[in-house]
């Protein structure tokens, strides 16, 4: 009983991990453009795929990992150059095709460039899987849940100790109050771009070992990262963080008691529980409108 | 003024009417009855995200009640395929109608989330009851008749679909300039002060919800019964999307704007069918292009360049 319940929760936290990233991703760039990006699930695709080339094309690991975390994020500014910089100030359906525009654009290369099969990344350090009370813990999933931890401190210390990170939520906040006290908002927009691309691949790379990527993977994986972000009310960061620990959980727990067919379809139901009762996700600020 | 509208509506006529004489073969036959079937179900669509500015991410899903009603029912149950397919709208209305209220408390970002999550878990449940609905593999689907008729051959198939295409276009038409269509483009424009003067808006986004679900269940058992096949892929997420971007590429609160963006959309595939493994990517380029360069919509910019209403 217990052995099997630790199981899930393993798993859980391990693959929400991976959705804790991909919501980080889409709440940095909302915050700076309002933005929903729905090519972010493909950064994660990207990261993992690229992971796989460059460790094949004999690049030791550590330095596989870095370039598949710098190209994505080097795409994810070319977007943002091309294609959001021009549009500001478009309807959210115009900015919503725009991105799954690029994210076809995308994932189409990467099925031209890679082919449709699916690959595997080697595990960071071995196989050996541990024996937890019963349960078994791969070591990649402490890499997962070690790395994201990292990335996420170095985030929040980046939000509240450098200039760069406050010139970002103070254009969150406001844009125009932003941009009169001489904050770049552009340069603002550029860096959450690359921000975001970066730890989305970076989650995309740490998932690889454990569950094997292919070109269309990032569909559900962004879906489900948009799902985590909105859980925890959109544009919160620690709600994307514990929104996406809480997605994993509960569809590795609802996979395990309830049905596993109906894996993809939990956090989608989750989420249309929580919107129905709390519009604004479980941290969302309340908004008035103005007239 | 008044007038303006109907000019279009004629040539629409003119057109659907003369197309069947000078389509060469029956290809172009078959691209013809799926544009005017995805012509009708973005006619519904952008009554909802063009003229009330409600975003829907997983109108496909309702277009998958109305196919699968149409593929289920008279398999299992024995049901003549019109009632299958009054059975489907009727459910597809119904979901719609329970949905709204909590759905459309929600704006913009929340919305497209809530809607997507509909379709996609919509779509999950036509994948996985597989002895219901045959699964990922689809199932056939029997043919549509009345009284000892049967509809079959492109020719009749035309006629039926052009014939709803045209009242289509006029329902829209008359609708937009109704009470009903004005109290849609108030809420549009700003919900609280269209409350304001009274517009009730939770029962007009309702009525419109409910109004583009029917049409898309309706067009979706239609759809069916044409192909004579059907698969999830009707209901998944990439055909809600592809949807809303015929809406959107054609323009938004525009009637012949849908019509443009289900006729450029649905021949784009065949365009591209030439670029062997690179669809996807120039597909995706389309996309981003025509967004970022004609916002609004290619009706609508093409309008007010030429300095007219449209």
């Amino acid at each position: 009983m217990l052995a099997q319940f630790l199981q899930f929760l393993f798993s859980g936290i391990t693959v929400g991990a991976t959705y804790a990233l991909a919501a980080l991703g889409f709440t940095l760039i909302y915050n700076a453009s309002n933005v929903i990006n729905f090519a972010q699930g493909e950064f994660i695709m990207l990261g993992g795929m690229l992971a796989v080339f460059f460790a094949q094309s004999g690049l030791p690991l550590p330095a596989a990992m870095l370039l598949a975390i710098l190209v994505p994020a080097g795409v994810g500014v070319l977007i943002e150059k091309l294609a959001i910089e021009p549009v500001k100030g478009a309807e959210t359906v115009s900015l919503i095709i725009i991105t799954i525009g690029a994210s076809l654009v995308i994932r189409g290369l990467a099925a031209v460039g890679f082919g449709k099969g699916t690959f595997s990344l080697p595990a960071f350090s071995g196989e050996t899987p541990i024996d937890v009370l019963g349960a078994t813990l791969m070591p990649q999933s402490l890499w997962v849940l070690g790395v994201t931890a990292a990335a996420v401190g170095a985030l929040w210390y980046f939000f509240n100790y450098s200039l760069a990170g406050k010139a970002m939520l103070a254009t969150a906040c406001n844009r125009m109050a932003a941009q009169l006290v001489g904050i770049d908002t552009n340069g603002v927009l550029f860096l959450s771009f690359a921000l975001s691309a970066g730890m989305g691949a970076l989650g995309g790379i740490l998932i690889a070992p454990l569950t094997l990527t292919a070109y269309d993977v990032g569909v559900m994986l962004g879906l489900k990262g948009f799902v985590a972000a909105v859980l925890g009310g959109l544009g919160n960061g620690l709600g994307a963080v514990v929104g996406g620990l809480l997605v994993g959980l509960i569809e590795a727990l609802g996979a395990g008691y309830i049905s596993s067919a109906y894996k993809d379809a939990i956090p989608f139901v989750l989420i249309l529980l929580i919107l129905f009762f709390m519009p604004r996700g479980l941290f969302g600020a309340r908004l008035t409108e103005r007239v | 003024m008044r007038a303006s509208p109907y000019i279009g509506l004629h040539i629409v006529i003119a057109i659907l009417a003369l197309l069947p004489f000078v389509l060469p073969n029956s290809f172009y036959m078959d691209l013809a009855i799926r544009m005017a079937i995805n012509a009708v179900i973005v006619l519904g669509l952008n009554l909802l995200i063009g003229f009330a500015g409600q975003i829907s991410l997983g109108h496909a899903g309702f277009l998958g009640i109305g196919a699968y009603a149409s593929a289920v029912l008279p398999t299992h149950f024995n049901l003549h395929p019109l009632l299958a397919m009054g059975a489907g709208a009727a459910l597809a209305g119904l979901l719609a109608a329970l949905v709204a209220r909590p759905i459309f408390r929600l704006k913009g970002n929340y919305l497209a989330m809530a809607t997507l999550g509909l379709g996609i878990i919509l779509n999950i449940a036509l994948r996985n009851e597989a002895a219901w609905t045959g699964g990922p593999d689809g199932m056939p689907i029997p043919a549509l008749g009345l009284a000892g008729f049967e509809l079959n051959g492109d020719r009749q198939w035309y006629w039926v679909v052009a014939a709803l295409l045209a009242v289509s276009v006029w329902a829209s038409l008359n609708l937009i300039d109704s009470p009903f269509g004005r109290a849609l483009r108030a809420l549009h424009g700003s919900e609280v002060a269209a409350r304001v003067v009274g517009v009730d808006v939770a029962r007009y986004k309702l009525a419109i919800f409910v109004m583009s679900a029917v049409f898309a269940s309706l067009m979706g058992s239609v759809t069916a019964h044409y192909i004579g096949f059907v698969t999830p892929g009707v209901a998944d997420f990439f055909h809600s999307i592809e949807l809303v971007t015929m809406v959107v590429i054609g323009g938004m609160a525009s009637v012949y704007g849908s019509l443009i963006g289900a006729v450029l959309l649905t021949a784009l595939p065949q365009a591209l069918a030439t670029f062997e493994g690179w669809e996807t990517v120039v597909f995706g380029a389309i996309l981003m292009l025509s967004m970022i360069f004609l916002p609004r919509g290619l009706v609508p910019t093409l309008a007010a360049r030429f300095g007219r209403g449209v």
